[in-house]
């Protein structure tokens, strides 16, 4: 009955461990602008990497139909032809060619082999016109800002006759000028008859722009909401996007807080890459020992960097703000000195940053204290199996031997290894950094009670995690970290996932 | 309502995955490591054997194993500074060159300006650190590619060498010197009859025997340590099976040796060296580093490792390396000259990959890259002896090189796809 361009229906994706994706289903209708809500891996990425081919037909579940015929989609370039367009959040251009090089990537105008120069200005120049983007063609990218590489993006997509066209978190990288022109052009994209996909966490910007909603959660669609209902609020979406159960999902626990462990005063970073911006700002925090503190914030609101800038000046430049370790000032310039500080950080992304996946388990419990399983340079290699093998039993990592190779071991083990490692180094103050993602539910447990053992040995623990349930379940504080800056702070009788949810977007816009 | 199903759903889903973990994964690994490890060796007996075939049994005649060693020392000996270096994921394309201008020092030390030996030999050794030093701080601290850097040195080096040596070859060396290169263990105690065999060195002989008795103490003491953790270990069949087949080589090659003109003192230097390095890269924190770094630079600097000061000391010790390779090639040669260590580089590189050095570094032993200089040193011997022209001598070694790496990343692939 209504005029639906995309319907996917039934939708499953797994990854080793992990179901990103359950029995999802979308409908768009022809000519609107669809907003897709959800937390940080509710599975909406992975939503549009099945749409476009990303993760080929075969490797999911489910059927997807554009404009009434099935699609089997082998990758990227297939969808592309039927006029699907994906636009990353971090935009696919190359740096150093110029804009119109850049929208005739892989689709390059020639005749007989040979490029025509002069089409390919000419046709850039007008889809640039299009676009509302006043720049000559042969301007190279990185002389741009990054709010005209994004028209420069969409100028891509047009270039390939899109019909619908997919934008991952468009404005996230915007400034206010730059995501009202953006917004205004998607406008005038539908009137043309071009039909959006759009995933933002920005509410306001949903409500402003979307004729229809449909929010995910853990990997299943909640509802789609229909904005011309007027019925349709930011609380109401907020509520779709977190309104889950806490059920016994987290290790009872009870704190026994102690003094303090680390304060961070006036913390400000900036960053390494775009001159002047900070990315944290006049940050003030306090983790006292037994206690689990959570930093929640929403992609690019500044945690990790706020982390790692801590653990030995990792991330950023022009680094200010101090630093007291049970009330002494005391400096953490290198990763060494923040070890030998007691800090421990325990990398989001474990597979790059983390682990070494080619070497065993032991190796890498070993590697940042090394040190103490050596004498005169030596190791001692039976001490350091012992060591594995005793954490190998006491957080049950799943292997045959302490000898298994990382890289094989599926993502909760993995963590736990990691985890092990820092547990090692012997830190007073854990810095988890999502330490379940990626991971199922089952091992989730056991890392969380390996985190409450952690907090009741007297350890201070602070976890930054993208999950407000897990946040709610584990932590006893909770800090709300916005654009770089601390927007709340919650105890946890207080703290609600509506309540964190607004101080962690207030002042965006 | 999917809330109430998702987590036994999980669990389910992740003690289906998790069932085959113990079983599959851990046997499949355990093989693909065994034969990644040790396809090395295999591959060495087999090549061996092929050549001993081939030439009617000349290929491990006495003389023949005394020349392969000395031939090949000097590369065996670069290639042991480079696995170091490839480990840590770089690369070192200078050292043909440093072989060439160390040489040159130590010659020009020694013949032009009459310093006596074991000072002209320490002086090239420092040298050879300070060249170490001078690209190693390029590429650590300054942060240019190896690739870059040691290319750059491939041709300043040989410049230097040129200036040196005024063009011309400078010799001849001292008798020390030539002993150490070219030159063998004394018969100290004199001759003892093998019965069929003829005559043997008694001295080499003895040599031979501790080398076993002491290898077979440690690989038993290191089994009874490793009991005592009750870490799992060799069966004893297993255990003695592995030993008696190292002792039954070393023996084999040491009677041999003994019976043409006992132990060549490069052999001696290059067994000392093997065992050297083998433990600093097993078992000292330093060696443990160079891995870690290899394995994944980002969480080697996330675990506090000094990630810069480690590059800097590998490259220091490849010079060292290359200035006891310089001395040793010069002084076979009875003269330094303008042209010595051509190509050196592109041996040790190929030596290390062959003995399974990972591309991407992390991975490496130095006894696997010692083997993969033997074994293309074997082939150049034996294809010598059967006369094959040199071009397809050049041949062989690019395919066996090409093999060895494609064995090594289709071992890779096979493991990543089956961990899926």
């Amino acid at each position: 009955m209504t005029d639906d361009i995309l319907r996917m229906r039934g939708i499953t994706k797994t990854f080793p461990g992990v179901k990103a994706l359950q029995d999802v289903n979308l409908s768009v209708r022809r000519g609107e602008i669809h907003a897709i809500c959800g937390e940080n891996g509710a599975g909406k990425s992975t939503l549009m990497k099945v749409l476009s081919g990303v993760y080929p037909h075969g490797s999911y579940e489910g059927e997807i139909s554009f404009d009434g015929e099935p699609c089997h989609f082998s990758d990227i370039r297939d969808s592309e032809h039927r006029g699907i367009v994906i636009i990353h959040q971090e935009l696919a251009l190359a740096p150093q060619l110029s804009i119109a090089e850049n929208i005739f990537l892989g689709n390059e105008q020639a005749s007989r082999g040979l490029i025509d120069w002069n089409r390919t200005n000419a046709e850039a120049a007008a889809l640039l016109d299009r676009v509302g983007l006043r720049e000559n063609p042969v301007t190279t990218i990185s002389d741009i800002g990054v709010g005209k590489q994004q028209l420069v993006e969409i100028a891509k997509a047009l270039s390939k006759k899109v019909r619908l066209l997919i934008l991952d978190e468009p404005t996230a990288a915007l400034n206010d000028e730059d995501s009202e022109h953006l917004l205004d052009l998607l406008r005038g994209l539908r009137d043309e008859g071009i039909t959006c996909v759009i995933i933002s966490h920005k509410l306001n910007e949903v409500m402003a722009i979307a004729d229809s909603i449909t929010i995910l959660r853990d990997g299943h669609t909640i509802q789609t909401l229909d904005m011309a209902t007027g019925e349709v609020t930011e609380d109401r979406i907020i509520a779709g996007m977190v309104g889950r159960a806490l059920e016994n999902r987290f290790p009872p626990h009870e704190p026994q807080i102690g003094e303090e462990a680390l304060r961070i005063e006036d913390w400000t970073v900036y960053s390494p890459t775009q001159r002047g911006r900070a990315v944290v700002s006049g940050v003030n925090m306090t983790l006292r020992k037994g206690e689990i503190v959570g930093l929640a914030g929403l992609m690019g609101a500044g945690r990790t960097e706020l982390a790692m800038s801590v653990f030995g000046r990792t991330y950023g430049t022009n680094i200010s703000g101090r630093l007291f370790k049970e009330g002494q000032p005391i400096e953490a310039r290198t990763v060494r000195e923040a070890i030998r500080n007691g800090i421990a950080y325990a990398t989001e992304d474990r597979k790059r940053y983390g682990l070494n996946l080619i070497e065993d388990i032991k190796r890498n419990v070993s590697a940042a204290a090394l040190s103490k399983l050596a004498r005169r340079g030596w190791v001692n290699d039976n001490e350091e199996y012992r060591v594995a093998d005793e954490y190998r039993g006491s957080m049950n990592i799943k292997a045959p031997s302490v000898s298994s190779v990382t890289g094989k071991l599926s993502g909760g083990n993995q963590q736990k290894v990691v985890l092990a490692k820092w547990i090692f180094t012997d830190a007073d103050v854990l810095i988890l950094d999502e330490p379940t993602r990626g991971i199922d539910v089952g091992a989730k447990y056991e890392i969380y009670t390996i985190i409450n053992r952690l907090a009741d040995s007297g350890k201070a623990i602070l976890v930054i995690s993208s999950e407000l349930p897990e946040l709610l379940g584990l932590c006893d504080r909770i800090y709300a970290l916005s654009a770089g800056r601390i927007t709340g702070e919650v105890q946890r009788g207080d703290a609600t996932q509506e309540r964190i949810m607004q101080y962690m977007t207030k002042g965006l816009d | 309502m999917s809330s109430s199903t998702s987590p036994s759903d999980a669990a389910l889903a992740s003690g289906a995955k998790d069932a085959p973990a113990p079983g599959t994964p851990g046997r499949s690994s355990g093989l693909s490591i065994n034969v990644r490890q040790s396809g090395i060796y295999i591959a060495f007996a087999l090549i061996v054997l092929l050549f001993t075939i081939l030439t009617d049994g000349a290929l491990l005649q006495p003389q023949n194993i005394s020349n392969i060693i000395v031939q090949n020392s000097y590369i065996l000996i670069l290639s042991i500074g480079m696995i170091l270096i490839i480990i840590a994921g770089h690369i070192d394309l200078s050292v043909g060159s440093v072989v060439a201008v160390t040489g040159a020092i130590a010659a020009v030390l020694m013949v032009n300006y009459g310093v006596p030996w074991p000072l002209a030999l320490l002086i090239t050794l420092i040298a050879g650190a300070l060249i170490g030093a001078w690209q190693g701080y390029w590429i650590a601290y300054f942060g240019i590619p190896a690739f870059i850097v040691t290319l750059a040195g491939m041709l300043l080096f040989r410049a230097l060498t040129l200036t040196v040596l005024g063009n011309q070859g400078i010799g001849p060396f001292p008798d020390a010197v030539r002993t150490l290169s070219n030159g063998f263990t004394d018969g100290y105690l004199g001759n003892i009859g093998l019965g069929p065999l003829g005559g043997a060195d008694l001295f080499s002989l003895l040599i031979g025997i501790v080398a076993v008795a002491g290898m077979a103490i440690a690989q038993w003491r290191s089994r009874a340590a490793r009991l005592g953790y009750r870490q799992s270990v060799d069966s004893i069949p297993v255990f003695l099976l592995k030993v008696v087949v190292a002792a039954a080589v070393i023996l084999f090659v040491v009677v041999q040796l003994a019976r043409f003109k006992n132990l060549p003192w490069v052999l001696v230097l290059l067994a000392a060296l093997v065992l050297g390095y083998s433990l600093v890269t097993n078992r000292a924190v330093f060696g443990r580093r160079i891995y870690a770094i290899g394995g994944n630079l980002q969480a080697a600097l996330l675990s506090g490792i000094k990630v810069k000061s480690v590059i800097f000391w590998i490259f220091v010790n490849m010079g060292v390396l290359s200035a006891i390779a310089g001395i040793i090639f010069a002084g076979r040669l009875n003269q330094a000259g303008p042209t010595a260590g051509n190509s050196f580089e592109l041996d040790a590189i190929a030596a290390a990959f062959i003995g399974g050095a990972a591309v991407q570094g992390g991975v490496g032993k130095v006894v696997g890259a010692v083997t993969g200089g033997l074994i293309m040193g074997v082939i150049n011997n034996g294809m010598s002896l059967i006369g094959s022209p040199s071009e397809r001598v050049m041949l062989v070694k690019g395919i066996v090189l090409l093999a060895a790496v494609a064995f090594d990343v289709w071992t890779k692939r096979r493991a990543a796809s089956a961990s899926r």
